[in-house]
């Protein structure tokens, strides 16, 4: 089972971030310790609020970002001294609005080809026809070839950023929020065609999005991160059946339902995310919890493997969580 | 779209289902905007006189004839006026006409000159500092600062006055002064490219620095550059015809426009077409440069573009 093609150990980035004029800079941990491990051939979904360092995460997968500390490789590579054409073969991202992820200035075929030319394919005959057998793969016409974006529609656009990762074959395809920028009835196609494409090429997904039923729907495992940390990782089916982190009960809680009578559901969590500068102490979740105990404040919550990962201390001595203490609110 | 009517008349074409080509639009564009191509027909004007200058003169810049000075042009109801001399001569009996056309090369070529030199010092200065930010971005910035304090006049005039007055000082001094608009323009808006996802796309695809910067960056900042290459021609033009009105530009007897203004001062209430005919030209000029380039910032303006 173990054939990780992603292993991230103890990844940190920190920021220094200005506190204001003459007052100097302050750390800002944007990931904070983060132990991953991405198998083979599986889609990892990532969840989380905004700024829970799940876009860093995913930059220093691609190596646009180092890691302050802690190593990360790729394919038994370690990012950071492979070099970037190496990480590149290796390593593709989807970003999530097709409306920037294209230059405009280039036509289609030059921006799908362009893998092929930057990583020295040595074979330039080949180029045009590869590029036309992908947009066929992902369901572009070919005779886009020579147009530009400006002419194409977002899902067409999306498919154009598709092709362009997955032109030269790499294993690892990360899709930052590939379909909130999309319209809704053209998002199931670009997912399906996502799913498609995994099982032609063997590919392995990292999915980074605030849906969760699109979350639901791909991936084989996810991962859910608050403030830089993972709080919980179970496999897709666990983890939305029976959610063990306070935050991701609440986060599932969140989700809208279509049926108009039942309102806005309430997730206990309130509107404040708290200040990524200065986080909590203890368990930096604890000032949103809803089943917050005495010692939260203080102490950091350990790691629990129950099959997945959880790091709260509901579940920290054998199984907190039918008798938690509950602080009155 | 555009094309409904003509769906349902018959099948539609590839073309009229697909948007134009951004070509297309463009030159749609160009087209509709009158500033654009009334500034296009005026510099290509000046720019034809200024090249072909020996071929179209009627005479010689430098050839004064005493006994024909200060002939009026011919819409002067004077009786000396004559076609000999459709613009006059001036007080040392040069035809007017030809020193006005002979200018032209002048004014252009320091326009131009002044323009490349200082385009290239500033479009790198900008686009590095947007590119990288940080550190290079504070140092150029601080010489960016340090450019804006020093006026323009009086740097040329201490220049000048220390090593004498030429074409080339004046380019050259020109040049490394009004580089700063280009850095500040180009900063921005490679700043603003540099954030984009394609970028980190070309990044991510293993794209070099130089490459991501020439083929991602440039082509989508070249508008910007384009506009403000034509406004600081403009302004140079300025500059010089101040610097040679100043005595400290181009020196007699060369037929700068400035220069001819500088020389006309003197006769500015008896003979007032001595003065306003180089002023015009100038006005002419100027205005033409920078209609094209409001036209060309109009035409390209991501704003105009659906």
């Amino acid at each position: 089972m173990s054939d990780p093609v992603i292993e991230a150990s103890d990844v940190t980035r920190t920021f220094m971030i200005s506190a204001g004029f003459m007052r100097g800079k302050q750390p800002l941990h944007a990931v904070n310790g983060i132990s991953l491990n991405v198998e083979r051939g599986e889609v990892l979904g990532i969840v989380g609020e905004s700024g829970c360092g799940k876009t860093t995460l995913a930059k220093m997968m691609l190596g646009l970002l180092e890691p302050t500390s802690g190593t990360l490789r790729l394919d038994g590579k370690l990012v950071g001294a492979a070099h970037r054409i190496e990480v590149a073969r290796i390593l593709q991202p989807i970003f999530q609005d097709p409306y920037s992820s294209l230059n405009p200035r280039k036509s289609i075929g030059d921006i799908i080809m362009l893998p092929l030319k930057v990583q020295n394919d040595p074979d330039p005959a080949t180029w045009r026809k590869r590029a036309e057998d992908i947009m066929d793969l992902v369901g572009l016409p070919t005779r886009v070839y020579n147009n530009y974006p400006n002419q194409l529609s977002g899902g067409q656009r999306q498919r154009v950023a598709i092709a362009r990762a997955l032109i030269n074959r790499p294993k690892i395809v990360i899709c930052d929020e590939p379909t909130s920028a999309l319209d809704v009835s053209v998002q199931s196609q670009i997912l399906n065609l996502l799913q498609d494409l995994r099982g032609e090429f063997g590919l392995t997904y990292v999915l980074i999005s605030h849906n969760l039923a699109v979350v639901e729907h791909m991936a084989t495992r996810v991962a859910v991160m608050y403030l830089g940390r993972i709080v919980e990782q179970a496999d897709t089916d666990t983890l939305f059946k029976a959610p063990k982190h306070p935050y991701t009960q609440a986060l599932l809680g969140s989700v809208l339902t279509p049926e108009p009578g039942l309102g806005v559901p309430d997730t206990h969590l309130g509107a404040a995310y708290p200040n990524p500068i200065d986080p909590p102490s203890g368990c930096t979740f604890h000032p949103r919890c809803a089943q917050v105990m005495d010692h939260c404040s203080k102490q950091a919550p350990p790691a629990v493997a129950n099959g997945g990962m959880v790091e709260c201390h509901l579940y920290a001595h054998g199984g907190g969580r039918k008798s938690p203490k509950r602080k009155s609110k | 779209m555009a094309s409904i009517s003509t769906a349902r008349a018959g099948i539609p074409t590839a073309e009229q289902i697909l948007e134009p080509s951004p070509g297309a639009l463009l030159r749609k564009r160009i087209f509709g905007n009158t500033g654009l191509i009334i500034g296009a027909a005026v510099l290509l004007a000046i720019v034809f006189v200024a090249v072909f200058a020996d071929v179209i003169s009627p005479g010689d810049p430098y050839d004064q004839v005493l006994s024909r000075k200060l002939i009026p042009p011919i819409w002067h109801e004077s009786a000396k006026a004559t076609w000999e001399h459709p613009l006059g001569t001036d007080a040392l009996g040069r035809d007017y006409l030809t020193r006005l056309f002979h200018g032209a090369r002048i004014s252009l070529f320091i326009g131009f000159a002044a323009m490349f030199i200082s385009g290239i010092i500033g479009t790198a200065l900008g686009v590095l500092s947007g590119y990288f930010g940080g550190r290079v971005d504070m140092v150029v910035n601080f010489i960016l600062t340090t450019r804006l304090s020093l006026p323009v006049v009086l740097v040329a005039l201490a220049v000048v006055s220390l090593v004498g007055s030429s074409l080339t000082v004046i380019i050259w001094v020109l040049g490394l002064l009004i580089w700063d608009r280009f850095a500040v323009v180009m900063r921005s808006a490679t700043q603003q490219i540099r954030n984009l996802e394609y970028v980190a796309a070309a990044q991510a695809l293993g794209c070099s620095t130089p490459r991501i910067v020439l083929t991602e960056i440039m082509p989508n900042i070249l508008n910007h550059l384009i506009v403000v290459a034509t406004l600081e021609m403009a302004h140079a033009i300025l500059l010089e015809a101040a610097l040679s009105f100043l005595g400290l530009g181009v020196q007699p007897p060369e037929p700068s426009w400035g220069l001819m203004v500088s020389e006309a001062k003197g006769m500015m209430f008896f003979d007032s077409w001595l003065i306003g005919i180089p002023g015009a030209a100038i006005f002419a000029l100027v205005l033409a440069i920078n209609l094209l380039g409001d036209g060309i910032r109009d035409v390209t303006a991501p704003e105009n573009r659906n």
